[in-house]
């Protein structure tokens, strides 16, 4: 348990990242760092999108399988590791 | 009738009776109805039909009493006469009836006639000679035989031709078939006869049209006319009714739209506080977050290291795009200030704005005189009061505050701790020390006169009236330094030290006891660099001073009696002569620049910090500034005691402000200075250097800017300036760094044109240049608002009072 919480709190004391998330399987966020509506709407947009890639990867070569994504937007950047029970989103703003 | 052909061979039997077979036969009795066999030459036959009843009556019947050996039967005459009383015209003798009655013997002869000879099945002889003629040739059938014998046996006879003989006519009545068969006229045959011309034939023929009924009897009509006779009238008539309601059938086409299954979602399926809780102490989250972690921190990390998704040419042209536009790089003139009061011709000497009051300008002005004419008029001068203006954007015209000093203020500073503290530095080399706290919210009223909004800023202080602070008040001073201890001749710079650190007699640097700004340091055309503390001195020695004091005038009472203590005795806490080393003459100092360094705050100094916070929030520190000595002095290490020095000759010095004892003399001497900024052993600039001031972006890099070129020094690097431009059409007269650009400064030209530098643009000339005014720029002092950026520009004017203008500018 303390290990959930210490992996969350390092990754969210990353330098830039805005906000951490632990979704699972079916988008329903179970931990978040940023307020309800947002984490809702990025849990619900996420895991769609997770899925539908995961679909593609997996149609091109059924053995393989999504290992993670990285959305670039021009503000931020979007990380999401998907598994097979949960998805861990981070977003992160690359200032630079 | 009977037929002819075939009674022949009767004939032929009958020919023994007659022997005369071209006989004509004589005619029937006189019952037209009865027929004989005349015609076969047998008038005595008579055919009869007789029916069964008959038969039986008459006992002949068929097969019973008239067989073929007996085909005849004789019948009384008078059982034939009673059957036709009997059965009249039903007997089956009515035909031969008058024969039978006109018969003489009694008994008639029936024969049955088998092969139908005489046409009919039975006969009768009408005649006694017949009878007899039957029944006296038994050869009869006999002759029937003979018949056909007698054929043959014919040609054996001697034919002999007889003539025929005429013989008279019998009529046998068949005159009367004739005259009933023959046709004859029954009336007269009329005869006509049409002639016509003959020339009329053929004539051609025209026909015409011609209405049928204009012509009498041209047409014969039936005309169709309701018979009577033929018209039915119906009297009843059988309908059937139905009674219902009015009915219409209409149809009309709906778009027909495919009903699809739809839903939504009102909430966002989240877990309840219980079930979080759950699945984060459940293993697999822990697994995954555990594996994951990983690769999100590698990604994490990536991004902090470098931005991938960069690109460089846009980046390059984004800073192409901010040049181009030089509109937006134009100053604009944006307030004029003008004193109305003081109407002699005034120079501005020094201009600060206020350190939190957006749109307060203070202003000092001094009497642009020459040594000799002060001298001259030096009793005129007296009259007139020394002034430092404050003026608010609201009202151009009118100051709001006005603060009388001895003597013409050449500079003057606010005191970064507390606003209402003043600081100038006097023409004659006196310290002014102003205490406005009592008039604070006068000024501050400015602000928050009329409808006040962060947002629109310039707006409001417009519309304030003007005639609001209309009393303009003047302020005396709270203290002024000691005349013989300090400067002897004008004070050309004074600065602020710092609240974090505070210095001592030697110079050492030791932490800041009071927390507050309570030193000053000066340096004046004397060639010496003072170090001033505002606290009141432990050791009070005898001094003069005291003398002085009672000389001195009555203090009004309406002066805050902050800086009392200090009032005619205050003596710097060190001096620093900045001399040349062998030669007598020594650095004459302008300005200086302190280095800024930021002490980080040990978690000793935090308690300090609270007990500095608390004690503002208590009361002002500068009522109590006793209060600070009261600590330990802290000494700091690693402080960087030298600061750079501009001269007038134009040089820049790096001096260092720490004493050491001249190990000789046990005297306290200044250190030689550090270094000695110039280019080839020559001054870099050639005339007053004006402006020493440190980048606000780079604490090592200053700006000098002196007689007519600018050079840009990095600290500790000795060879020579970093920039050093090459010589101005004008002399520049003013300087200052842009506070929001690091590579933007603003020079002041004597001919009233700022050159705005940008480095970054253009390193060997300015790249922008803008008139301003007239007359000479003095002094330059950005400020930077949120959202506006405004530089006051300050020049004097000719024969106006000297006006403050302020001019915005974007950049």
């Amino acid at each position: 348990m303390a290990e959930v919480e210490e992996t969350l709190k390092r990754i969210q004391n990353h330098k830039g990242v805005i906000g951490t998330m632990v979704v699972n399987a079916e988008g329903i966020p179970i931990r978040t760092t940023l307020d309800n509506s947002t984490t809702v709407q990025y849990a619900g947009l996420l895991h769609q999108l997770t899925m539908k890639a995961r679909s593609t990867v997996r149609d091109i070569d059924p053995q393989n399988d999504l290992t993670f994504l990285r959305i670039r937007s021009k503000k931020h950047e979007i990380m999401v590791a998907p598994d097979k029970e949960y998805l861990l989103i981070v977003i992160q703003n690359p200032c630079e | 009738m009977a037929p002819k052909s075939k009674k022949r061979k009767s004939s032929g039997l009958k020919k023994g009776i007659k022997h005369d077979k071209n006989k004509e036969l004589p005619p029937v009795g006189e019952e037209e109805e009865a027929i004989n066999m005349e015609s076969m030459g047998h008038p005595e036959i008579y055919p009869l039909v007789l029916t069964t009843k008959t038969q039986e009556i008459f006992n002949c019947r068929i097969d019973e009493d008239l067989t073929d050996e007996q085909p005849y039967k004789l019948l009384k005459k008078q059982d034939i006469l009673a059957d036709f009383s009997n059965r009249a015209a039903v007997s089956d003798f009515y035909p031969v009836k008058k024969i039978i009655q006109a018969y003489p013997g009694d008994e008639i002869l029936l024969v049955y006639d088998k092969d139908f000879k005489y046409g009919l099945n039975f006969y009768i002889i009408g005649t006694e000679e017949g009878k007899e003629l039957y029944f006296n040739p038994p050869e009869v059938p006999e002759e029937q035989e003979e018949h056909i014998e007698f054929k043959e046996l014919t040609p054996e006879d001697v034919f002999t031709y007889k003539p025929p003989c005429s013989k008279p006519w019998v009529s046998l009545g068949s005159e009367k078939e004739i005259e009933e068969e023959s046709v004859k006229e029954s009336t007269k045959q009329i005869t006509y006869m049409i002639s016509r011309k003959r020339h009329e034939f053929g004539a051609p023929i025209k026909f015409s049209d011609q209405n049928a009924s204009s012509v009498k009897d041209g047409y014969i009509e039936c005309t169709a006319y309701p018979d009577r006779n033929f018209v039915i009238k119906l009297f009843e008539k059988d309908v059937g009714m139905q009674a219902i309601p009015q009915v219409m059938d209409t149809s009309t086409q709906t778009k027909w739209a495919y009903p699809k299954t739809a839903t939504t979602q009102y909430y966002p399926r989240e877990f309840l506080e219980e079930e979080k809780e759950i699945l984060k102490q459940s293993k697999p989250l822990a697994d995954f977050l555990s594996n994951m972690s990983i690769s999100v921190e590698i990604a994490l990390q990536q991004n902090e290291i470098t931005n991938t998704f960069i690109d460089d040419w846009k980046c390059l042209a984004e800073e192409e795009g901010t040049f181009g536009d030089k509109t937006d790089t134009h100053l604009k003139e944006y307030q004029s200030f003008t004193d109305l009061h003081n109407l002699t011709e005034k120079m501005v000497t020094c201009v600060s704005w206020h350190p939190q009051i957006y749109g307060l300008i203070a202003v000092s002005v001094a009497v642009r005189l020459s040594f000799e004419d002060r001298v001259h008029f030096s009793g005129k001068l007296l009259l007139q009061p020394s002034l430092i203006l404050f003026w608010s954007f609201s009202d151009p015209i009118h100051p709001q505050l006005m603060l009388e000093s001895p003597e013409d203020i050449f500079c003057f500073k606010f005191c970064p701790s507390n606003p209402n503290i003043i600081a100038g530095g006097c023409i004659n080399g006196q310290i002014v020390m102003w205490d406005i706290t009592a008039h604070a919210d006068r000024i501050e009223n400015i602000k928050t006169g009329g409808s006040r909004s962060k947002k629109a800023t310039l707006k409001p202080m417009f519309l304030l009236e003007p005639d609001m602070n209309k009393e303009e008040l003047y302020i005396r001073y709270c203290a002024v330094s000691s005349i013989e201890n300090g400067h002897k001749k004008v004070i050309t710079d004074i600065h602020w030290l710092p609240d974090t650190f505070e210095i001592n007699r030697m110079g050492s640097v030791f932490e800041n006891r009071s927390g507050i700004c309570c030193q000053l340091v000066t340096c004046s055309a004397d060639c010496t660099v003072c170090f001033w503390d505002i606290r009141p001195l432990k050791t009070t020695t005898p001094q003069p001073t005291d003398k002085k004091k009672e000389e001195t005038i009555e203090i009004p009472s309406d002066i805050p009696s902050t800086f009392l203590h200090l009032d005619l005795s205050w003596k710097p806490l060190s001096k620093l002569k900045l001399s040349k080393g062998e030669t007598t003459l020594d650095h004459c100092p302008t300005k200086i620049s302190l280095g800024e360094e930021r002490l980080l705050y040990k978690t000793q100094d935090k308690a300090l910090a609270e007990n500095k916070a608390m004690k503002s929030g208590e009361m002002n520190p500068y009522q109590n500034l006793e209060s600070g000595l009261a600590n330990i002095l802290k000494p700091i290490e690693d402080f960087c005691t030298k600061f750079f020095v501009g001269t007038e000759e134009g040089e820049v010095i790096y001096t260092d402000w720490k004493l050491e004892r001249d190990p000789e003399t046990g005297r306290l001497m200044t250190r030689k200075p550090v270094g000695l900024y110039t280019v080839h052993d020559s001054a870099v600039h050639d005339g007053t250097v004006h402006t020493v001031q440190r980048s606000p972006f780079y604490k090592d890099i200053i700006l000098t800017v002196g007689g007519w070129n600018v050079a840009i020094w990095k600290e500790n690097v000795m060879i020579g300036p970093l920039l050093q431009s090459s010589c101005a059409p004008k002399r520049y007269t003013s300087g200052h760094w842009s506070l929001t650009r690091p590579g933007v400064f603003y020079i002041g030209r004597e001919d009233g044109y700022i050159d705005i530098w940008d480095l970054l643009e253009k390193t060997h000339e300015p790249a922008q240049s803008q008139n301003i005014c007239i007359t000479m720029i003095t002094c330059i002092k950005p400020w930077t608002f949120s959202g506006i950026k405004c530089k006051p520009l300050l020049s004097e004017r000719g024969q106006a009072p000297g006006i403050c203008e302020t001019a915005q500018g974007n950049s």
